[in-house]
Order: C-alpha cells, then structure tokens, then sequence
C-alpha cells in the first residue's frame, strides 16, 4: 500500500467527514482540527488498515473517537446517560411534525433540533441518513452492537420528533 | 392501538429488514392506510433530513492543506528528473500489473461466493437438503467421520435463536467439505466448511457480512479451514452464527 492509495480512499470522504466533525464540534475551526487530526491519524495507520474491511467505517470511527478525547467530545458525552437495553420497539408516533418540513423554510428548524439533540442520538442520525450507512456500518463506526444500532436509532428519531414538536408549536 | 407493523416501519425504510419481511409489509401497506401514511411522513423527514444534515462545507484552502499534508513528498532538484520520471514509469507499469491482477483476484472472489450461493439455493431446492437430519450437534459432528478429510466444532445453540437442521457433505472446484444447515426464525442459513489449502483460492481473510443479489454472506479463514456463512437472513444475524462459530472453532 502506497501513500497514493491512501490519499484515493481518503479524500473522497473530506467533505463528509467534515460535515460529521461539524456537527459533532458544532465549532468551524474545532471541526477543521478534528479533520486534520483525523486525516494525520489515518495516514498512520493505513499500513495496519486490513484491505477489504470498511475504510468509510474506519475513518469514521477514527474521526469519533478523536472527537470523543477531546475537551468538546468529553463534555459532549459526559451529559448524557444512555439507556440502552436492546428493545428494538419503535416508538408510536406523537404527531406529524414531517408534513409541515416539507416547507423548505422549515429546513433550519430541522437543522436547530439536530443541533440540540444530545451527542449520542445526532451521531448516530447523521451516520443513518446522511451519510446513509447500514446499520452494520454504524455497528463499526461507533463499535457497538446492531441491536444497540436499532434501538438507539429508534430513540433518536423519537427524541428528534419530539424537539421538532415543540419548535413548530412555539412558532 | 400499536400496530406491530408500526414498530417494523423505520427499519423497513432503512431497508434493514429481511427481503421476506419487505415483502410482507410492501403487502400491508397496501391495505393500511395507517402504514401508509405514517410511512409518508417518515420519508419527508428522511428527506429532510438528508438535505438538511449536509450543512457545512469545508474551506477550499483547508482542503488543499489535507491534501498536500497526505500527499507530502520530500522536493527533489530539477537534474534528477530523469531518474523521478522513470520511476514513475516503472510505478505506473507496476500499479497496472497489480490492478490488473488485484481485477482479476475480486472476480475470482466474486465467482466463489456465487458458487456458494448457487450451492445454498440448490440444497434448499432439494426435497431432501441434509442427508443427516438432527438438531443434536454430537450426532452430526461424528457422521462426517471418514466423509471428510478433516475434522471441525460445531457451536452449543442452547440459548441462542440457532437451531441446527442437518447437515451433507458438498464440493466447492472438487474439494469436500461440510454443508451444514441452520435455522433461525424462519431463515435457513448454509454454513460451509473446507479445507483452505484445497480449496486454493484468494478470499477475505476474515469479512463482514455482505449483501449480494439479497443473500448474506460472511466468510473467513480459521484454523486452516475455510468458512462460508450464507442465507436471506438479516447480517445481524448471519453475524451472530459466524461468532458462534469463530468462538466452536477455537474451543
């Protein structure tokens, strides 16, 4: 493996990585250090990297947890206490908030509730529908179990409907 | 009123469901107008989502800075030139041969998993698809003795989802080896098992599990045999029947 080769696995996935470590750090210039950092990581590692595994889930999982050792990633995680049995049970929708987004000027009140969704459920979001991962892929990412995937998913999605419900009532 | 479809509809729209549960809720959707309108609402916020999340775009500077810290390479002078784009040539020449040859290792690998998957679809099609038939993994073990050139553990299911059906002995490119069938739920996942200096081929040394053509299929190397792990089973579950087989094998 040559350095060539890193740098083709690897840029393709700079503006992705970026948007993630933005949202992670919720800071511009904090998030260009963690992709730096990240980048700086991976390249020293490729040589242990086993070809053929995941590379998206990999540097992914190299950004996280750089972010996690941070002074920001510290504070981040340390807030919020999961509960986390695998119970796999969606939860029954309390409203329609969905309608009322297709509105693309309610683009940013998306964009604020993801902002305030706890570390935990807006990684693992992003990770599902931006960046459009398998739960297998997640699994990697953040090294946890598919059952854990599922149900921290399906609690993300609940804590999001609930924060976009509120916002659209207080407008 | 909970609808226990309800529950399956996010994981439906990840297309994380297996295909004969996709099919059994394509089929309820359209008679639930319930379903069918939650399922609207969650596709606009997916939708949503998907745009909205792509927010920030790194500075072109900053990229440029990447890039040239990932492709860094000490300056040489002008009069070594010659001797840099022969180099190059000769890299050039090299990364063609190994592409080409790197080509040809994933088709071969391609070739084996189809192989594979016709062997597990083929065996299911049979109206007798284990020539042992037993749950019991100390009478299966044993019936392969003198039917194969080497021996293997079978995992313990109880506790698990697994149950063992039965298993035959089956061919990969003329080399035995053990067809092993399991249940979990109402999927039916082939586990295959070879010696890996007979099989010779250049497979994963140890993959997660991949879809293709709907299939499952997870593969690795242990002990000098060669494992397949293959069905229409959810990778989560295909996953868990490789590690109870990693953790037999070892044992």
């Amino acid at each position: 493996m040559t350095a060539a080769t890193f740098e083709e696995l690897a840029m393709p996935l700079f503006d992705q990585l970026y948007n993630f470590a933005h949202w992670l750090t919720r800071d511009p210039s904090e998030a260009e250090d963690l992709v730096q950092e990240t980048y700086t990581k991976a390249l020293r590692g490729f040589p242990s990297f086993q070809p053929g595994s995941n590379f998206r889930a990999w540097m992914y999982r190299i950004l996280r947890n750089t972010f996690l050792t941070s002074r920001t990633g510290l504070a981040a995680s340390a807030t919020v206490p999961l509960d986390e049995e695998d119970d796999t049970s969606m939860p029954v929708a309390v409203g329609t908030p969905e309608t009322l987004l297709i509105e693309r000027a309610h683009e940013e009140l998306l964009q604020g509730a993801l902002g305030e969704l706890p570390l935990p459920y807006r990684e693992v979001i992003l990770l599902n529908e931006v960046e459009e991962m398998s739960y297998q892929e997640i699994a990697e990412t953040l090294s946890i179990p598919i059952g854990t995937v599922m149900s921290r998913l399906s609690r993300a999605r609940k804590a999001l409907r609930e924060i976009l419900l509120k916002k659209l009532k207080r407008k | 009123m909970i609808d226990p479809w309800a529950a399956k509809l996010d994981t439906y729209l990840d297309g994380e469901l297996s295909s004969e549960e996709m099919h059994d809720l394509d089929a309820h959707l359209k008679n639930c107008t319930d379903c069918a309108a939650e399922v609207l609402h969650r596709v606009q916020l997916k939708r949503a989502l998907k745009a909205g999340g792509r927010r920030f775009q790194p500075r072109p500077e900053f990229r440029q800075r990447i890039r040239q810290q990932i492709a860094a390479k000490p300056r040489r002078s002008s009069w070594r030139v010659w001797a840099i784009a022969s180099a190059v040539l000769a890299t050039l020449l090299l990364a063609g041969v190994l592409s080409s040859h790197y080509r040809e290792l994933r088709s071969a690998r391609h070739e084996t998993y189809s192989e594979i998957a016709d062997l597990h679809v083929s065996t299911l099609a049979s109206a007798n698809p284990v020539d042992v038939l037993s749950t019991d993994r100390h009478t299966v073990k044993p019936w392969f003795q003198g039917k194969l050139p080497f021996t293997f553990n079978l995992p313990e299911l109880q506790n698990s989802d697994f149950t063992l059906i039965g298993g035959r002995v089956t061919y990969l490119g003329q080399t035995p080896g053990a067809h092993l069938i399991f249940q979990v739920r109402k999927h039916q996942i082939s586990v295959f098992i070879f010696q890996e200096r007979a099989l010779d081929r250049e497979l994963d040394e140890n993959s997660s599990p991949r879809k293709d053509q709907s299939f499952t299929l997870q593969t690795w190397s242990e002990s000098g045999l060669r494992y397949f792990v293959i069905g229409d089973a959810s990778s989560g579950d295909i996953e868990k029947l490789a590690d109870l087989l990693k953790a037999a094998g070892k044992s």
